[in-house]
C-alpha cells in the first residue's frame, strides 16, 4: 500500500486497540501505579521530614545539654568563687579575732603584771617598812639600853620640839 | 520465583495467539507453494528475475501488506498470510490473503490492485474495467497485526508492572518495574507536571503515559528486523493520525474559557487583525488543526525515513551484488557498518520521537487548561 494512502482498516483496529489499551492501562496499571508511586513518595518524604525533626530536635536537645552543662560549670565556679571567699572572709576574721584576742589577753597580761608589780611593790614595801621597823627596833633597843641615854635622848628630842 | 512464573505466563499467551497466525496460514502457503509462479511475494526474488530493485523492495518494507513475509530461501518464500476481511455489497468476506498471492492472483473477483491511486489495495474490477475498493476493508494486515501484537504486549508489561507495584508496596522497584519506573516518572514530572501543571497534570498522565508507552515500544518493535517485529507501525500515517486526533479531541474537549477567548478573540492583538478581516481567529483555527496535523507527520515521517534509510542501505549490497559479485561482498562491509550505526540512530529516535510526541500533546493540554493570566 501506498505510503500516504494508509487503509482505511488500519485506522478503525487503531482507534479500537488504542481505546482498549488506553482503557485497560489507564484503570489496571497506571492508576495502581501512579498511587503507589505517590505513596512511596509520600513516605519517603514523611521519613526525610522526621529525620529532619528528629535531627533538629537532637541539635536542640545537644544545645539544651551545653546549656545546662555551661549552667552546671557556671554555677559550680560560682560556689567554688563564693567557698573562696568565704574562707578568705573567715580566715580574715579568724585573724582578726586572734589578733584582737591576743590583744586582749596582752593587754589583761599587762594589767595583771601591772596589778602584780604594784601588790609586789607594796609586799616588798611592807616588808621593807617591817624590817626597816624591826631593824629600828633592834637599833633603838641597843641604843637606849642605858637609861641615861634615853633620858638625854628624850630630853634632846622634847628640847627640839619645844624650839619648834 | 513468581517473577519467573509471570514471565513464562506471558511467553505462553503470546505463544497462543501467535500459533494461531503463524502455523496456520504458514501451512497453506506451503499447498500453494508449487504453483507459485508471478507472486510479488519477494523484491529479492525480483532482483533475481529482473534485476533488484531497491524501491520495490524497500516501500515492500515499509508500507501495510495484507502478507507478512518473513524469509525467502531460493524459491521457498515463508510469509505469514492474514485474514482479508472485507464488507462490499451487502455482505461480509473473510478469506486468507494466500488466495490473493497464489495462482490467478483473485478471489471472489478482489485482487491486489497495482494502479497507482489504490496500490497495494483490494479492489474488484467494475463494469467499465475500473478498479472499485470494497466498502469497508479491515482485514487483519501487517501493522494490523503488529499493532495487536504490541498492544497485548503493553498491556501484559504494563500489568505485569502494576502488579509488582502492588506485591513490594513501599519498597524499592524490582526488575522490569525498576526499568520502566524512571521512564514512568519521567512522564510524569518532567513531561505531565511541568507542561500542564501541579493542579490539573493528573488527569492527562493516563493517555500521555499511554501514548508515550505506545509510540516507543512501536517504535523499537519496528526495529527488530524479524516476525513479529518489523513492521513499520509508528510510520503509518493511519497509526500516526489516530493518535494525533486522541490529542486533538482531547485538547478540544478540555478547552476551558480562556483557550476559546485565546482562538477567537486573542487578547494583545491589535484590532484590525480582527476586524473587518479576522485574520488572527483563522489563523488561530487553522493552528487548531495544523498542532496535530504536525504531531502525526513528525512522527511518521521520522520513523519512515528511519526504515527507508536502514534499508536503503541493505539495498546498496544487492544492487552492487547485482553488477558483481565481489564488490557486493566489499560493499557490504561498508552497508553494515553504516547500518549498525543508523540502527543506534533510530533507537535513539524511537525514544525521542515518543518523548515529543508526548511533549507536545501534553504542551497542548496545557494551553487548553490554562488559567487566563491575571
Amino acid at each position: 500500500m501506498s505510503l500516504i494512502n494508509p487503509g482505511f482498516g488500519l485506522i478503525i483496529w487503531m482507534t479500537f486497540a488504542f481505546l482498549i489499551v488506553l482503557f485497560i492501562l489507564a484503570k489496571y496499571a497506571w492508576k495502581p501505579i501512579m498511587n503507589s508511586l505517590k505513596e512511596r513518595e509520600d513516605s519517603i518524604e514523611d521519613a526525610l521530614r522526621i529525620a529532619d525533626e528528629t535531627r533538629k530536635e537532637m541539635e536542640n536537645l545537644k544545645l539544651d545539654n551545653e546549656k545546662l552543662l555551661k549552667e552546671a560549670k557556671g554555677e559550680r565556679d560560682a560556689i567554688l568563687r563564693e567557698a573562696r571567699k568565704i574562707k578568705e572572709r573567715l580566715i580574715e576574721e579568724a585573724k582578726e579575732k586572734a589578733n584582737t584576742e591576743a590583744a586582749r589577753i596582752v593587754e589583761s597580761a599587762k594589767q595583771r603584771i601591772e596589778t602584780e608589780k604594784g601588790r609586789a611593790m607594796t609586799d616588798i614595801k611592807n616588808t621593807i617598812a617591817k624590817y626597816a621597823l624591826e631593824i629600828a627596833e633592834k637599833v633603838m633597843k641597843e641604843e637606849f639600853k642605858d637609861k641615861k641615854k634615853q633620858s638625854s635622848y628624850i630630853e634632846k628630842l622634847l628640847d627640839e620640839t619645844r624650839l619648834n | 520465583m513468581r517473577d519467573k512464573t509471570g514471565v513464562i505466563k506471558i511467553l505462553a499467551i503470546l505463544g497462543m495467539v501467535f500459533s494461531f497466525f503463524v502455523f496456520f496460514p504458514v501451512a497453506v502457503n506451503a499447498q500453494h507453494n508449487e504453483n507459485e509462479s508471478r507472486a510479488v511475494d519477494s523484491a529479492l526474488l525480483h532482483g533475481k528475475e529482473e534485476g533488484f530493485l531497491a524501491g520495490e523492495m524497500i516501500t515492500e518494507h515499509v508500507t501495510d501488506s495484507y502478507q507478512w513475509h518473513i524469509i525467502s530461501i531460493g524459491e521457498k518464500h515463508v510469509s505469514v498470510y492474514l485474514p482479508v476481511i472485507l464488507y462490499d455489497r451487502g455482505e461480509w468476506h473473510v478469506f486468507m490473503s494466500s488466495k490473493l498471492y497464489h495462482g490467478h492472483g483473485s478471489y471472489l473477483g478482489y485482487f491486489i490492485s497495482e494502479e497507482q491511486a489504490n496500490l497495494g489495495k483490494i479492489v474488484r474490477k467494475g463494469a467499465n474495467g475500473e478498479e472499485i475498493k470494497p466498502a469497508l476493508d479491515v482485514s487483519i494486515t501487517k501493522n494490523v497485526l503488529a499493532l495487536l501484537f504490541s498492544s497485548l504486549l503493553l498491556i501484559i508489561i504494563f500489568l505485569s508492572v502494576a502488579r509488582s507495584y502492588k506485591k513490594n508496596k513501599g519498597h524499592a522497584p524490582k526488575g522490569v518495574q525498576s526499568f520502566l519506573e524512571p521512564l514512568i516518572i519521567f512522564v510524569r514530572d518532567d513531561i505531565a507536571k511541568v507542561s500542564i501543571g501541579e493542579k490539573r497534570y493528573k488527569k492527562y498522565t493516563p493517555f500521555l503515559l499511554s501514548v508515550f508507552f505506545f509510540i516507543l515500544l512501536n517504535n523499537l518493535l519496528g526495529l527488530i528486523p524479524f516476525f513479529p517485529g518489523g513492521a513499520n507501525l509508528t510510520g503509518n500515517l493511519a497509526i500516526t493520525g489516530v493518535l494525533a486526533l486522541f490529542t486533538f479531541i482531547i485538547t478540544t474537549v478540555s478547552g476551558n474559557k480562556n483557550y476559546w477567548v485565546h482562538i477567537i478573540n486573542a487578547p494583545g492583538v491589535p484590532w484590525w487583525l480582527k476586524l473587518p478581516i479576522p485574520l488572527m481567529p483563522i489563523v488561530e483555527i487553522m493552528g487548531m488543526f495544523t498542532k496535530p496535523f504536525v504531531l502525526m507527520v513528525r512522527l511518521f515521517a521520522n520513523m519512515l525515513a528511519g526504515h527507508i534509510v536502514i534499508l536503503g542501505f541493505i539495498s546498496l549490497i544487492f544492487i552492487f551484488g547485482a553488477m558483481n559479485q565481489l564488490l557486493g561482498y566489499g560493499v557490504s562491509v561498508v552497508s553494515v557498518g553504516f547500518t549498525i550505526f543508523l540502527d543506534f540512530l533510530e533507537l535513539l529516535v524511537a525514544f525521542i520521537q515518543a518523548y515529543v510526541f508526548t511533549l507536545l500533546s501534553a504542551l497542548y493540554f496545557g494551553m487548553a487548561t490554562e488559567e487566563a493570566h491575571t
